[in-house]
């Protein structure tokens, strides 16, 4: 190049500028937002640190979170690429808009001859019209088509005149529109999004506190004025309670953002289908304000947010707002009927004075409806299972949904702080036509509950077959309860009293064995003591036994508490095998006692989520903008016509767009037609 | 050019001359379709809040125009309202009428319908193969005759479907774009419309045979998730998603994905072209790449639309009208990637092969947005989790 050497600043500016503008400049930039998309949508965002910690180990997990991979779209560089969208485009506008803007108002009338020759799309005629009369044919003409022209009449030697006309202008319209709206939506987004935060955070004294603090021990630096002009946090509100602060999660860590109100849950409100989806989630709530004390009652719906003081609040999910749970501790200690009476709030841990094992009871959840599947599966052939899926679209499949009724979740923690997660329900499940209370328990979340059943007595209620499992597993009890059934058992026959003694002392033993260890200890005594041919024989003797002291213990029982004696029934029998299983199974359920729901007062919880967004009105501006503009783009056809009517008779036509199209070249086969019509003289 | 395009390209552009050109069948399909929603608002008036009013009132002129200016549409149209209106004079309010009454059992009950829409798809396509293979216009009629019933069929299952969600209760009932199952029989319909549109426009058969197999293959997935997952089983509707913007964010999407898909099949007819096969059985190469060209620009412009009003939407239910959503994200990149698809035409002037496989790849991107995001992703969208 020959042009005198600038001074090198100006030539580096020069070159950012040009880079700036640049479209490859910009493509890049939207490949890099694209693939850091598909990060954030690959990875899991905004997951609690541990998760993040456990998934990649201790080496990479610090070094993902240097790069920002776990809130991808907050990260620095990611909106530090935005903002150098936004320059780029703007500047692009900047440069191509007011030419365009020239562009589109030109009709270009004063085109010469020789660049109308130039057009890959003209046609020549001769007339025998004068220029003035085939002037006015064509204006005509045009504005039939819908053209705006101008006329431009040349003098000189050839004399005539030019008809230069458009259409579809507003296509270079809608490139500046498009533009312009990518730069207002990001402008807005940007302004919503959490960088004016992040800079208060870098450059003020704002910091984020931890999660685990209670809300009166979070420091100043983390509460945010009623002024802040941008956030969007979450406000839990148990029924009756009032707030005006909202949690915003940051990174690891909460802000507090006061609210220039104080909302007052009234009651939250939950239907369901009969299908036990949830149909409308929906909060009565008194807004109040703070300076002048007036209230407002609203019902906050999801998909009906409600907006007051420039603050919206949406409907955002629900939680238990502290139910008072009545509960029974029933201990499972060998012999035991002892029962506690708890009182206490979901949310609480309190503490149960066991004997040797303190443990801390957490209640973590009630849900007081709960829609199971209870259906059994048929069989259908091929054929029926066709022809289900004809006719009409409701369900037909063999669903049985059922509400079965109230349950609740706890922890029970140990001195070491090692705690096994427990759901039980509050009435019988009726399952193959028996009721049970099931009791679930896991060890680790990861784990599905594994549930015992323990069976519904007659008055449906638990207390039978904790009277039965106490009577079993207490050893001083069985010689009594052995003679009971020795007695019953040799009624009438006349055996002598060594035989007598020793089934006797059988059933005794059998009782023992059941009572420290369940159906496991039997097994394990009669592999050890009786011969293998013999073992399933024996088996089924000591079953016999058991089934028969335990009935026994029942009348025992009964008699304790002044009821008459029962009959057998086979019901009867099914409800001690029942209880000699769950019996059984119960020498592992994990905790020494099991917590019985003897009733409750639900006190429900909504969480509101509070946003203030100035920036939104910004982003639907762009938005409109953002229609219009392609709109106009892709479907405004920009059309230049020219016609050429010289004085010696020769007529020259071109036509021209922006867009090559094929809809462009056959407009242009039936204009080339349509003006050879009117150039000739009728 | 072929005859029916070089006439509709005569026509005046200007607004009185097209208004000029009405005739009276015009007239009456546009006091029918205004009749319809006249009776359907002082019927269910008191059902309805102010903007599904709106958007009843604003389906009047835009169903009137695409009427106006398809006749195949117009019929298409009556036919399903009639067949409709006859299915729900059959139930008589009555779900289980659908197993008793002979036309509702065999042909009118909304999964009958969709069944028959199903068979008559994959018979087209049928037709479109014999016709592409043996050189035959009959077959190829026939697969365009096939398509049309095909689609008639389906729009009548939907509608009565949307019946049979009010008779299963009034809380339950709703349009039918809200899962899966719903919006997969929409994207068959819409893609089999556009490729009518288009077969009608360009005055070519020979595309049926590119196109259908997208049709088959959402139907072959339609079949396999009702047949595995009980999908077709209506389902009510979860807070999220009682709203009226549903009505406009789905199907503006589903144009947008049904744009798509075409484009990319002709890109695929482009591209074996190129390759010299099925020479003379196939259009034109500048017709394809034409027409590649007016679906992505339909795609685009409807996708942005849908995107749009997927961000209203959100900022009423979530509070915010974009959280980076796995679903709002790949809607992004969709769009990107037409967006850039079209620069690159446009500005750059980039023509043929590159664009035709660009577009095919965009069908990929496009499937994983739909589909992919609800498989192996999570979030806020996973109304329709397979
Ligand atoms: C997110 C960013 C952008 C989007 C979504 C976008 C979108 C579009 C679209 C859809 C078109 C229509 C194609 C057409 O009809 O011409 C277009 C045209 C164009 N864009 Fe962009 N654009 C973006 C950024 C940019 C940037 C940063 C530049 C310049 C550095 C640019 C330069 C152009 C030019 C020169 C045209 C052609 C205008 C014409 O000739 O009419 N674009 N853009």
């Amino acid at each position: 190049m020959n042009s005198i050497p600038k001074k090198p600043s100006a030539n580096f500016g020069r070159s950012v500028y040009e880079l700036l503008i640049s479209m490859r400049f910009a493509i890049s930039l939207l490949t890099v937002l694209a693939i850091a998309s598909i990060i954030g949508t690959v990875l899991k965002q905004n997951e609690p640190y541990n998760a993040y910690l456990n998934q990649f180990g201790q080496f990479w997990f610090p070094l993902f979170e240097a790069v920002g991979l776990y809130s991808v779209y907050h990260a620095g560089w990611f909106l530090l690429i935005l903002t150098f969208l936004v320059i780029s485009t703007s500047m692009c506008i900047l440069r191509q808009g007011p030419q365009m803007l020239r562009e589109m108002r030109a009709f270009r009338e004063h085109a010469k001859e020789a660049s109308l020759g130039q057009f890959a799309h003209r046609a020549s005629y001769d007339t025998t019209l004068a220029p003035q009369v085939l002037g006015a044919r064509i204006g005509d003409w045009l504005t039939r088509e819908g053209y705006a022209f101008k006329t431009n009449v040349r003098e000189g030697d050839n004399g005539g005149l030019l008809i230069a006309a458009k259409r579809g202008s507003g296509n270079r319209l809608g490139y500046i529109l498009t533009h312009c709206a990518i730069v207002t939506i990001c402008v807005g987004g940007l302004l919503d999004g959490d960088m004016p935060l992040k800079l208060q955070m870098m450059l003020g004294d704002t910091r984020a506190a931890s999660r685990d603090l209670a809300f009166n021990d979070i420091p100043a630096q983390a509460r945010m004025g009623a002024d802040h002009w941008s956030y969007r946090g979450n406000v839990f509100l148990p029924e009756g309670k009032r707030s005006d602060i909202a949690t915003l999660n940051v990174g690891d860590g909460i802000l507090l953002q006061e609210l220039p109100f104080d909302i007052m849950l009234k009651k939250f409100n939950v239907d369901f289908y009969s299908t036990g989806m949830p149909k409308r989630f929906a909060s009565d709530i008194v807004i109040i304000d703070k300076a002048s004390g007036q209230q407002f009652e609203h019902t906050i719906d999801v998909n009906k947010p409600v907006s007051y003081k420039g603050v919206t609040l949406y409907q955002a999910s629900f939680d238990d707002g502290g139910s008072i749970l009545q509960l029974k501790a029933h201990s499972l200690s060998p012999g035991s009927t002892d029962i506690l009476d708890i009182k206490g709030q979901v949310g609480d841990a309190v503490k149960l004075k066991q004997k040797d094992t303190p443990l801390t009871l957490e209640l973590t959840n009630l849900r007081p409806i709960n829609v199971e599947n209870l259906g059994e599966e048929k069989t259908t052939t091929s054929q029926e299972k066709m022809l289900q899926h004809l006719g009409n679209a409701a369900r037909k499949t063999d669903k049985d949904l059922h509400n079965v009724g109230p349950s609740f979740s706890f922890k029970l923690r140990d001195a070491a702080g090692q705690a096994r997660e427990f759901n039980n329900y509050m009435l019988p499940v009726v399952q193959e036509g028996r009721g049970f209370f099931m009791t679930g328990m896991r060890e680790s979340q990861a784990e599905a509950f594994r549930y015992l059943r323990i069976p519904a007595d007659e008055d449906g209620k638990l207390d039978t077959w904790f009277t039965l499992r106490a009577l079993l597993t207490d050893k001083s009890r069985h010689a009594e309860i052995a003679r009971r059934f020795t007695a019953k058992a040799m009624h009438g026959d006349a055996i002598s009293e060594t035989m007598r003694s020793k089934l006797s002392s059988t059933a005794e033993r059998t009782m023992d064995l059941y009572g420290s260890g369940g159906y496991g200890a039997l097994d394990k005594f009669i592999r050890d003591t009786v011969a293998e041919k013999e073992q399933p024989k024996a088996a089924e003797i000591f079953l016999k036994v058991l089934q028969g002291c335990t009935w026994e213990a029942w009348q025992l029982q009964r008699e304790h508490s002044k009821l008459k004696p029962l009959d057998m029934t086979p019901a009867r029998a099914v409800f001690i095998d029942d209880s000699l299983n769950t019996i059984s199974d119960s020498f592992h359920y994990g905790a020494p006692v099991l917590i019985e729901l003897a009733g409750f007062e639900e006190v429900k919880a909504s969480v509101i989520q509070a946003t203030r967004s100035p920036g939104k009105y910004i982003v639907f501006l762009g938005c409109a903008l953002l229609i219009a503009g392609v709109f106009c783009m892709l479907y405004i056809h920009e059309r230049r016509l020219f016609v050429l009517a010289k004085s010696d008779g020769k007529v020259l036509f071109a036509m021209a767009t922006n867009r090559k199209t094929l809809d462009f070249e056959s407009r242009f086969a039936q204009y080339r037609e349509q003006l050879k019509q009117i150039t000739v003289e009728s | 050019m072929d005859m029916e395009l070089a006439q509709q390209q005569l026509q005046t552009q200007t607004f009185s001359a097209w208004l000029q050109r009405r005739r009276l069948i015009d007239w009456v399909t546009l006091l029918v379709i205004a009749g319809g929603a006249f009776y359907a608002l002082n019927t269910f008036g008191a059902f309805m809040d102010v903007y599904e009013k709106a958007i009843l009132m604003a389906a009047v002129p835009v169903i009137s125009f695409l009427a106006w200016s398809w006749p195949g549409l117009r019929n298409l149209l009556a036919v399903s309202t009639l067949s409709s209106l006859a299915a729900i004079g059959l139930y008589h309010g009555d779900l289980a009428r659908a197993e008793q009454a002979f036309f509702l059992k065999f042909a009118l009950s909304s999964q009958t319908a969709i069944g028959w829409m199903c068979f008559l798809f994959l018979m087209s396509t049928v037709a479109f193969w014999v016709g592409l293979a043996a050189r035959s216009a009959f077959a190829e009629k026939t697969g365009s005759v096939l398509t049309w019933c095909a689609v008639a069929m389906g729009l009548t299952g939907m509608l009565v479907r949307w019946y049979e969600s009010y008779l299963i209760g009034t809380d339950v009932g709703h349009i039918p774009v809200s899962n899966l199952y719903e919006v997969f029989v929409l994207f068959s319909l819409i893609t089999a419309l556009l490729y009518l549109h288009y077969e009608r426009r360009y005055a070519t058969r020979r595309l049926g045979a590119f196109i259908l197999p997208v049709i088959a293959a959402a139907v072959g997935f339609l079949m396999w998730y009702a047949l595995s997952r009980d999908a077709q089983e209506i389902q009510p509707l979860i807070p999220a998603l009682q709203s009226y913007w549903m009505k406009i964010h789905v199907p503006a999407n589903f144009i947008g994905y049904g744009s798509f898909a075409l484009s990319a099949m002709v890109g695929v007819a482009w591209l074996v072209g190129d390759g010299g096969m099925l020479k003379g059985r196939l259009p034109e190469q500048d017709v394809l790449e034409d027409l590649m060209y007016k679906a992505i620009a339909i795609g685009f412009a409807f996708f942005t639309i849908a995107t749009i009003l997927g961000a209203l939407w959100a900022a009423e239910a979530w509070g915010t009208y974009w959280q980076w959503d796995p679903k709002e994200t790949w809607a992004l990149i969709v769009w990107l990637n037409y967006a850039a698809w079209l620069h690159m035409r446009l500005t750059k002037g980039l023509r043929g092969a590159i664009l035709a496989w660009w577009a095919v790849v965009g069908l990929v991107v496009v499937t994983f947005a739909f589909l992919g995001v609800n498989m192996f992703l999570s979030g806020l969208h996973s109304y329709g989790s397979l």
